[in-house]
Parts: structure tokens; C-alpha cells; sequence
């Protein structure tokens, strides 16, 4: 595996093991989607699939496609024992009135004050909001799950979003291939960070300033 | 009894202008057998709301890509590269709507509600022009009823009063449109009897359609991303 791909499997580990036996979980499009094959072995969690239903399983082998499965993303998968189907309206109560307690998502931005810049890039990248907005609204925890800096090596944990925001102080928790790092009302707090980096480097690639923790643990 | 048409009667009466709601997600849930008739008739000008373009030439996303619609009111456009296009290029005026909201938006109109106060959106650029109420000291927008003139529905059966069932995640946005537009057509893969669908497992009671569509294109929507 190359560098980039440990990294991105480290961190996707670390978010795995922040979810509790029985969470319903909603995982974002992309890296977010790789945290549910690193669940520990002794917990279980139930997916939750935006488009109507919990259960999500894995993706759909080309000789088992279902016509009416597919997941946020559009791709054909299964459900698994125990999942259930509904519509856009019971979904979305579902992930507003509380009941998703974590969900994982990418981000371009995220801010000190736990604000969140993910669905576009005005005259770049405007492909709507789809459920993102709901999501971070509604999910009793939000987890980003990014990589520390953006592709040009600059911070993308910054002082103030300068993209367009997806959700206002949603934020619980910033998992990067560099930190750990929980937003608290006082800030944020560095409270890991990954083996092969130091304390030093991570205040180096953040812009927001952050709280050292009394004691820093690696991951 | 609700009228059994064919697909070219079913939208004969959709005219140049009018407002249609097309259910379905990324293709998923497309009532592929109208959105051909509907094609097929040159209706143009829609306004049209859906939950996302699908794929270029895919269900709704023909729509799109035939220049057939004039608004989208939708919630993702990113995986038909042609909305995004005709978005910037001024040929298409788009409305981007958190998904929970339309579906909420959709629901309240048929439910007679008037409209839905929701914490999704707050503080971003989705509550510009929007009263903002706060209610037990968390603010929430106001998110008024979206209705339309009509509605395509994909379902697996149907009976003849109306009443349908839709499986697995094809349910989406059909549900709240079914109850938001004036007249609500559905195309089933199969018309049974009264009596022959349970009506325990109805996923839209008939009292919310108006007609009745036998489906003959399969639904081949979904598609394996290389």
C-alpha cells in the first residue's frame, strides 16, 4: 500500500473505533464510506443510506444488482438482516429530529468554531447540497473525516471558512492523517496525533490556533 | 377506479410551461416509460422538481439533456454533468434545495400544512430571503410548500384504485409528491385488482393518484460506475 493509502487507513480507523456499539451511523460519499469495514469486531453498527433506508450493506456483486437498491451515492448495494426502507420524508426526520448519532463526512474546509465548508466551490464546483446539509444539521455527532491540508500543502483547518458554509458550529470532531482534533467551545483541542508526525507539525499545517491537550496520544 | 392510460395519453394534457415533479433518486425510482412519452410528445419549458439529474440521458436526466426544462428545483445536480452546464451558461435557472427540505417542502403542500420551519440550512446561504423564527432558542428557517402541476411515479404495483407499492429505496420523493401535485400519474410494472395488493404494505394510498400507467420500459437505471 502507498504511503497515502496507510494514512488514509489510519485515520479511517480511528474514526471506526470512536462509534459505539448500536449507533445508526451515516457515512459521507468516498473515504467516509471505508469506516464501516473497520468497525471492531466486537460492535456492531446499523448504516444509514439517506435515500431511504438502514441496514446499508455492501455493494452489490454484478450478479446480485437489485433495481431498487442503491445507496446516496447511486451505486447499486444490498441491506443487511434487520434494515428497513422508508422514504425521503420519514429519512430526513430521521437524520433531523436526532435519531442518526454520527455521521462521517469529507470536508474542503472546517473552521475554530466547528463550521463546515463541503458542497461547493463557487464558479467550480456546484453540485448542491444533496443531504449534506440536513446531515450535519441533524446528526447528534458530526466527524470529519480529510486529509490535514489541501493538494497545494495549505491548511484547510483555518481560522474562518472562506467557502460557502454547509452547516453553522456542527462540528464535533476533525479526524486528519495528521491529528485528532475535538471542537469545544473554547476552541480547538489537539488531542492526538498520528505516529509518524509532532505536536509541532500539526500547529505548523493548521491556521485555526489550537489547545494542546494535557496529554497527547498517538494514533 | 382510477383511468388506465397509455403513456402518450397519460401526458397528453403536459403542456409547454407546466410544473412536474419526477421521483427517483440517481435514476433509482425513474418512471422511465413517462419520461419517454413525455419526450417523445416535445413538451418543453418545464419546471421541473426532482431529488437530482441522474445521469446524462438517464430517466430525468433526459429531461435535462433534451432541453426540454426551462427550471430545476433539485437537490444534487452533480452526477449529470449537463444540468451543471446549462446551469452556468444561463439556459437553466437552478433552485439548490437541501434534500430533507424538499421532501418536507413537497409533504407540507400535500398535507396542507403551511410550510415547515427546519434548523437545516441555517447560518448558510440556503436562509438568505427566508424568515428565520426561533423557536425555544434554536433558530429555524421557514420553508414554504412546493406544489406542482403534476408528478411521475415509478412503483412495482398497483391496483386499480390506485394504490401502490413501491420497494426498497425507490420510495424516495414519491411519497411527498404523490401528495403535493395536483394530478399524479403512476406507472406500475404491474395493474392488479383490487383486493390483490395487500393493503397492509401500500407504500402511497390511491386516494393521492389520479392515473394509472403500465410500465413498458424495465427499470435498467442502475448503473455500475467503472
Amino acid at each position: 500500500m502507498d504511503p497515502k493509502e496507510l494514512k488514509r487507513e489510519r485515520l479511517i480507523k480511528r474514526i471506526a473505533q470512536e462509534l459505539p456499539d448500536g449507533a445508526l451511523v451515516n457515512l459521507g460519499i468516498g473515504m467516509p464510506t471505508m469506516v464501516g469495514n473497520y468497525v471492531p469486531a466486537d460492535r456492531t453498527i446499523l448504516l444509514h443510506s439517506e435515500n431511504g433506508f438502514t441496514g446499508l450493506g455492501p455493494a452489490a456483486s454484478k450478479d446480485k444488482i437489485n433495481q431498487s437498491i442503491v445507496n446516496a451515492g447511486g451505486q447499486p448495494v444490498t441491506i443487511l438482516p434487520g434494515g428497513a426502507f422508508f422514504d425521503s420524508a420519514m429519512s430526513f426526520a430521521i437524520i433531523r429530529g436526532g435519531h442518526v448519532d454520527y455521521t462521517v463526512l469529507g470536508a474542503l474546509e472546517v473552521d475554530m468554531e466547528g463550521n463546515l465548508a463541503n458542497y461547493m466551490i463557487p464558479g467550480k464546483m456546484v453540485p448542491g447540497m444533496g443531504g449534506a446539509m440536513d446531515l450535519v444539521a441533524g446528526a447528534r455527532n458530526v466527524i470529519v473525516a480529510m486529509e490535514h491540508v489541501n493538494k497545494n500543502g495549505a491548511p484547510k483547518i483555518l481560522k474562518k471558512c472562506s467557502l460557502p458554509l454547509t452547516a453553522k458550529g456542527e462540528v464535533d470532531l476533525i479526524v486528519t492523517d495528521m491529528a485528532f482534533i475535538r471542537v469545544t467551545k473554547k476552541g480547538l483541542v489537539l488531542e492526538e496525533i498520528a505516529e509518524d508526525t509532532t505536536v509541532e507539525e500539526v500547529v505548523k499545517a493548521t491556521e485555526a490556533p489550537l489547545h494542546i491537550a494535557g496529554t497527547i496520544r498517538k494514533f | 377506479m382510477k383511468p388506465i392510460l397509455t403513456a402518450d395519453k397519460a401526458v397528453e394534457n403536459i403542456n409547454d410551461g407546466c410544473t412536474l415533479m419526477v421521483s427517483g433518486f440517481m435514476g433509482c425510482g425513474n418512471a422511465f416509460t413517462l419520461i419517454d412519452a413525455l419526450i417523445r410528445k416535445g413538451t418543453k419549458a418545464i419546471n421541473l422538481i426532482t431529488s437530482d439529474t441522474a445521469y446524462p440521458d438517464v430517466g430525468v436526466g433526459r429531461i435535462i439533456c433534451q432541453n426540454r426544462a426551462a427550471t430545476l428545483t433539485a437537490s444534487h445536480i452533480g452526477t449529470n454533468p449537463v444540468s451543471g452546464q446549462k446551469m452556468n451558461s444561463g439556459e437553466l435557472k437552478v433552485t439548490l434545495v437541501p434534500q430533507g427540505t424538499l421532501a418536507e417542502r413537497m409533504r407540507s403542500k400535500g398535507a396542507g400544512l403551511g410550510g415547515v420551519l427546519t434548523p437545516t440550512g441555517v447560518g448558510t446561504a440556503v436562509e438568505e430571503g427566508k424568515q428565520k423564527l426561533n423557536i425555544g432558542g434554536k433558530d429555524y428557517l421557514l420553508e414554504l410548500p412546493l406544489g406542482a402541476n403534476f408528478a411521475f411515479i415509478k412503483a412495482e404495483v398497483a391496483d386499480k384504485y390506485g394504490n401502490a407499492f413501491l420497494p426498497g429505496a425507490t420510495k424516495n420523493m414519491a411519497v411527498s409528491m404523490a401528495m403535493a401535485a395536483d394530478h399524479v400519474i403512476v406507472e406500475a410494472g404491474q395493474i392488479v385488482e383490487p383486493g390483490e395488493l395487500d393493503p397492509e404494505k401500500i407504500t402511497i394510498p390511491g386516494v393521492f393518484v389520479s392515473a394509472l400507467v403500465k410500465a413498458v420500459l424495465p427499470a435498467s437505471n442502475v448503473q455500475v460506475k467503472p
